[in-house]
């Protein structure tokens, strides 16, 4: 089976200061990858560049086995979603309007959206516990519930890959559980991969399969959950000492 | 979101208006037509003593008034979704001030109208391909460089334009006043301008939606399939060249560009699929009415239409304005 996303040797700068360094990546269909860091370490940087939305410095990023490049943009768009942390819209538009813009790689260029298209947006609203809200100006919208419109574009749009850019920002704690297991689903019965950047370990071992960290001067550490996510490389990553508290088979990590 | 139906029956009506300010145009002036005279003298019935002013003086500069109206509030809408800018107005990047300068010395010269028209055209393409130029430099071409860029060159052009009013003898400043403030009495052929028009909106239709998306974040429309970077260049090109052949047949119209997309906006929703064409058709009516307004209110005075749609355009932002507060 080809994979969903794979990184060859890729290194990733900005502002003269590298990201990753010959980083080597796989994401086949079902898998859950988690991007730990601190502030600044450069997780929507690499992020980005997984999305092929920035040019790497070194190496190469295949989506389904081919280069961004060759699938091009549109094609792209129809298998990889990304969703970026929060941005202020200079234009009021509706939650229904902002949703139905996922629906646009998959659209021709002369093609309106049709009621297949606005029933799709709908069940997204719905998922994301925005049922009824559809005809409400974004600017009038919560934080968090701004962020769970991002989620339900995504959704619209119906991608194989999902690329997420701290999803659980801004997001109570049912919440965060909510979008965390809409997500579990998409990668359980839609074959779906995701990445995402999250900030809490042990939401990233109960949701995810693989981790990677990057330390933010360039080197990194990837594998299965059980093996990365440690307190030890914790508090390494982090700067800040971490002790594990476990409950059956789940771990957390508390600051010491 | 407008479904297509809704789109086109909102197209009509607005066209419907747009027919009806051309025909006011026809009637209303120093002589007044009746409407079945306007009529048959368009029908080309050359019997009636009136149809000659019809025909060569009034049809020409309603439609010119049209079109220009219809290019700058297309290219208002286009440069607001260019800079992601509300405020943003066909004006703001430097392209009237560059027109102006053109325009300007070419009356201080003493040059004839095509030469004013010419000087006019040259200056907007020279402060289109500056502002390109300077904003494009360290490939970035981000909103903010680019809308600060325009802004300089802008008062560049503005502090020309004082100097030449201030060096102008006083024979040639009423005409000089007159264009900064826009001015359609000098309009004699409208086809150059209705062409552009057509070809503006017909350069932009197929990428309307993928405008919508530019409009909400370059990053987000960039990951949903969109080529930003050269819809950005297509962009700036019609605002670029729509707004220079506007100006440069009707001087520095003001608020056109402005208020019609918000108005446009507030009635029809932010898709520009439906809200190109109907800032089209809505500036074209606005203007159209404007300058016949300006012909006849203090005849045989005539008003620089400028000043009408100011007058207009003001008090209604600032209504618009408090009624949906940001």
């Amino acid at each position: 089976m080809t994979a969903l996303l794979e990184a060859r040797q890729l290194t990733v700068g900005i502002g003269g200061r590298e990201v990753c360094r010959r980083l080597d990546l796989c994401l086949a269909p079902g898998e859950r990858l988690a991007i730990l860091g601190r502030n600044g370490a450069g997780k929507s940087t690499l992020l980005s560049t997984l999305a092929g939305l920035r040019p790497a410095q070194d190496g190469e990023v295949l989506l389904a086995g081919r280069t961004y490049a060759s699938w091009g943009a549109r094609a792209a768009a129809q298998q990889r979603g990304w969703m970026a942390q929060s941005q202020a819209d200079p234009f009021s538009s509706t939650v229904l309007e902002t949703a139905m813009t996922g629906r646009h790689p998959h659209l021709g260029r002369w093609d309106w959206e049709s009621q297949a298209d606005a029933d799709l947006a709908r069940a997204a609203l719905a998922e994301v516990g925005l049922a009824g809200m559809e005809q409400r100006e974004t600017p009038s919208l919560s934080g968090g519930e701004r962020q769970r419109l991002s989620l339900a574009t995504l959704l619209t749009q119906a991608p194989q890959l999902y690329l997420l850019d701290e999803p659980l920002a801004h997001l109570d704690l049912s919440h965060q559980i909510a979008v965390l297991e809409i997500l579990a689903r998409r990668a359980r019965e839609g074959a779906a991969g995701l990445a995402m950047v999250l900030h809490e370990p042990g939401l990233a071992a109960r949701y995810c399969d693989q981790a990677l960290l990057l330390y933010g001067d360039g080197s990194w550490e990837a594998g299965p959950v059980a093996e990365v996510l440690t307190a030890p490389r914790l508090s390494q990553l982090y700067g800040h000492p971490l002790k594990v508290v476990a409950d059956g088979a789940e771990r957390w990590f508390i600051p010491a | 979101m407008p479904s297509r139906r809704r789109a086109v029956a909102v197209l009509l009506l607005l066209a419907l208006l747009a027919g009806g300010s051309l025909v006011t145009a026809l009637m209303a002036g120093s002589i007044s037509v009746s409407l079945p005279d306007a009529l048959a003298a368009l029908a080309g019935d050359t019997t009636l003593a009136q149809g000659e002013v019809v025909r060569s003086l009034r049809l020409p500069r309603a439609l010119a008034a049209f079109a220009c109206g219809g290019l700058l509030a297309v290219a208002g809408a286009l440069m607001q979704v260019l800079l992601r800018n509300p405020l943003a107005d066909p004006y703001v990047l430097g392209i009237s001030g560059g027109a102006g300068v053109g325009a300007l010395g070419a009356i201080l010269l003493g040059l004839p109208v095509l030469g004013v028209n010419l000087l006019a055209f040259s200056g907007a393409l020279g402060a289109i391909l500056l502002v390109f130029g300077l904003a494009h430099g360290d490939g970035s071409w981000t909103q903010t460089r680019l809308l600060l860029t325009g802004v300089i060159v802008a008062a560049g052009c503005g502090a020309l334009v004082a100097l030449m009013l201030s060096l102008a003898p006083e024979s040639k400043l009423q005409n000089m006043l007159y264009w900064l403030m826009g001015d359609l009495s000098q309009a004699a052929d409208p086809w150059p301008s209705l062409l552009a028009l057509g070809l503006a909106l017909a350069l932009a239709a197929p990428f309307a939606r993928e405008m919508n998306l530019l409009a909400r974040g370059l990053a987000a429309a960039q990951a949903l399939g969109v080529a930003v970077f050269g819809l950005r260049r297509l962009i700036y090109a019609i605002a670029a060249l729509a707004t220079a052949t506007a100006v440069t047949t009707a001087g520095a119209v003001g608020f056109i560009g402005l208020i019609v997309p918000h108005l446009m906006r507030l009635a029809v929703g932010n898709d520009q699929r439906l809200l190109l064409p109907a800032a089209a058709l809505a500036g074209g009516t606005l203007l159209t009415l404007a300058d016949t307004l300006a012909r006849t209110v203090v005849s045989p005075l005539q008003l620089p239409v400028g000043v009408l749609t100011a007058l207009i355009g003001v008090p209604v932002f600032l209504f618009l304005l408090s009624r949906h507060p940001r």
